[in-house]
């Protein structure tokens, strides 16, 4: 029972500016594990810059974030890349390494993460994970080759395929048509079910948002304004936090 | 007020701080256990051997307009005989080093600024990061060792067509065997004339891969800073070749011919 309810990301109080410009202004925030947690916001928010303080890729100015009870701003090199290889990271624009086959993309972090040496494993992984996202067909293609959709679930694929035990999907749904956003939201989903994963989620999408949400938080002015369940923060009062939802 | 006089040195005082930096984090992960060679070699392969093209052209011409230049003016003296030996110094020493360093300014240095950029702006760095990988020890080193190693063999690529080319334009004006020429050009040539050239050379590719990493990793969030970044590259580049050149021409003229 103890296990379900621990808490696997805490934020606490979290503020980030670039040069002057004040992005978050304390942040609050805490995950349990398996849950999959929403957040919706304007654009240039800062929900990019939320997540990317998750992972180390920035540092908070001020303030605290608790990864498995690890506080990020203070570990060191080797520890932080052994956390992070309990985190995977699909980026707001796939970020798929155009020098590389689709293969070469899925090895990346099989070799570096898991250590892998095996070439047949390896390609056991690849061919697996790519059939989980329904790519199998492209191995050997280079990512300029993969459509926009296709890129999204490869990107998929490649944070899939290491087992991470928290996923922070930055907008996985942006920019697809709505038929390949749904496919993609009931993959995530059932990648969640099938891996117990702990998902943070990115999105402006509210029909994504219905599918995976076990909780949304919404943010606004660099801070959260309001959190709940899809059926409560669709009948808010509050007019900004109903207006995400028609 | 102060602070306004003094912005620009301040902030020259912290790229140079920042360049400082990141060539300390390039010597760690040089020394990292995990050199990626198989990066190396395809980078060898994308400096290297994508320039030899030009390298032979360049070679080549350069040899030959270095001897149709001096020939009119060595001929009134009847010093035709010193063209082989004037040819090869000139090359070997001087010419062919810098223009060839040049060129892969132009190509190389803005390549992997580009290349390094737009990787940066879509954030493939970052997810490389992410992925339990160190960008400097995957991205920077190899590159970096790559122009080392790569700039040099064009240097000298470029020297031995330079030497051909010289020998082209002789002939057309008066016959000389191929052997003759051959042999007097390298005749003249000494220790002190290859090596420090050779090292020059290495100098050069360090510069040319460090100035195009550290404006690809440093390009800002936007598309067009990639093209930012290709285009300092290659100027800080040239400017560092120039430098470079006269600092090792003059350090080698106190060691060697003093
Ligand atoms: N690396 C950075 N340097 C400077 N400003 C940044 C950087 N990353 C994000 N920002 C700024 O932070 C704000 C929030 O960005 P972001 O988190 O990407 O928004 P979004 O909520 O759409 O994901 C934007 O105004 C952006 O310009
Ligand atoms: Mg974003």
């Amino acid at each position: 029972m103890k296990a379900e309810t621990e808490t696997v990301i805490e934020i606490k109080n979290l503020e980030k500016s670039f040069n002057g410009n004040l992005v978050l202004s304390g942040i609050n925030l805490s995950v349990k594990k398996g849950e999959s947690l929403v957040i919706l916001g304007r654009s240039g928010e800062g929900k990019s810059v939320t997540l990317k303080c998750i992972t180390g890729l920035l540092l908070p100015d001020a303030g605290s974030v608790k990864v498995f009870d690890n506080e990020i701003a203070e570990l060191d090199v080797e520890s932080l890349k052994n956390l992070r290889c309990r985190m995977g990271y699909l980026f707001q624009g796939s970020a798929l390494y155009d020098s590389m086959t689709v293969r070469e993309n899925l090895a990346f972090p099989l070799k570096r993460i898991l250590k892998i040496k095996d070439h047949r494993e390896i390609e056991k992984r690849c061919v697996q994970v790519l059939q989980e996202v329904g790519l199998q067909d492209t191995i050997d293609k280079m990512p300029s080759e993969l459509s926009g959709g296709m890129r999204k679930r490869m990107a998929l694929a490649r944070t899939l395929v290491v087992r991470p035990e928290i996923i922070l999907y930055d907008e996985p749904t942006t920019g697809l048509d709505i038929i390949t956003s749904k496919e993609i939201s009931q993959l995530i989903l059932k990648m969640q079910k099938q891996y117990q994963t702990t998902s943070v989620i990115v999105t402006h999408d509210i029909p994504c948002t219905k599918i995976i949400a076990d909780r949304i938080v919404v943010m606004n002015n660099g801070t959260y304004t309001a959190t709940g369940s899809f059926e409560e923060l669709e009948n808010s009062d509050d007019e900004f936090i109903r207006s995400f939802f028609n | 007020m102060a602070i306004t006089i003094f912005s620009p040195v301040t902030r020259a005082l912290e790229t140079l701080g920042d360049n400082a930096y990141f060539f300390k984090s390039i010597i760690r992960n040089t020394f990292r256990k995990g050199f990626e060679w198989n990066e190396f070699y395809r980078q060898c392969y994308n400096t290297g051997y994508k320039s030899i093209g030009i390298t032979l052209l360049t070679g080549f011409i350069l040899g030959i307009v270095l001897t149709l230049q001096s020939q009119p003016t060595l001929k009134d003296f009847g010093a035709e005989s010193f063209i082989p030996g004037m040819v090869s110094i000139s090359v070997f020493r001087e010419i062919c080093p810098v223009i060839i360093a040049l060129i892969c300014a132009g190509k190389i240095a803005s390549g992997i600024g580009a290349e390094l950029g737009s990787m940066n702006v879509t954030e493939q760095i970052d997810a490389m990061e992410v992925s339990g990988a160190n960008p400097v020890q995957f991205l920077v080193v190899p590159r970096i060792f790559a122009c080392m190693l790569m700039i040099p063999l064009l240097t000298i690529i470029a020297d031995a067509l330079a030497i051909f080319g010289g020998y082209m334009a002789t002939n057309l004006s008066e016959g000389m065997t191929f052997k003759l020429f051959f042999t007097k050009a390298f005749s003249v040539l000494e220790f002190s004339d290859i090596v420090p050239a050779v090292i020059k050379s290495v100098l050069f590719g360090l510069a040319i891969g460090f100035t195009g990493c550290w404006n690809g990793f440093n390009s800002t969030h936007g598309t067009e800073s990639v093209g930012r970044a290709a285009n300092k590259a290659v100027v800080t580049a040239s400017v560092a070749v120039i430098v470079i050149d006269v600092i090792v021409v003059q350090i080698t003229s106190w060691v060697v011919y003093s």
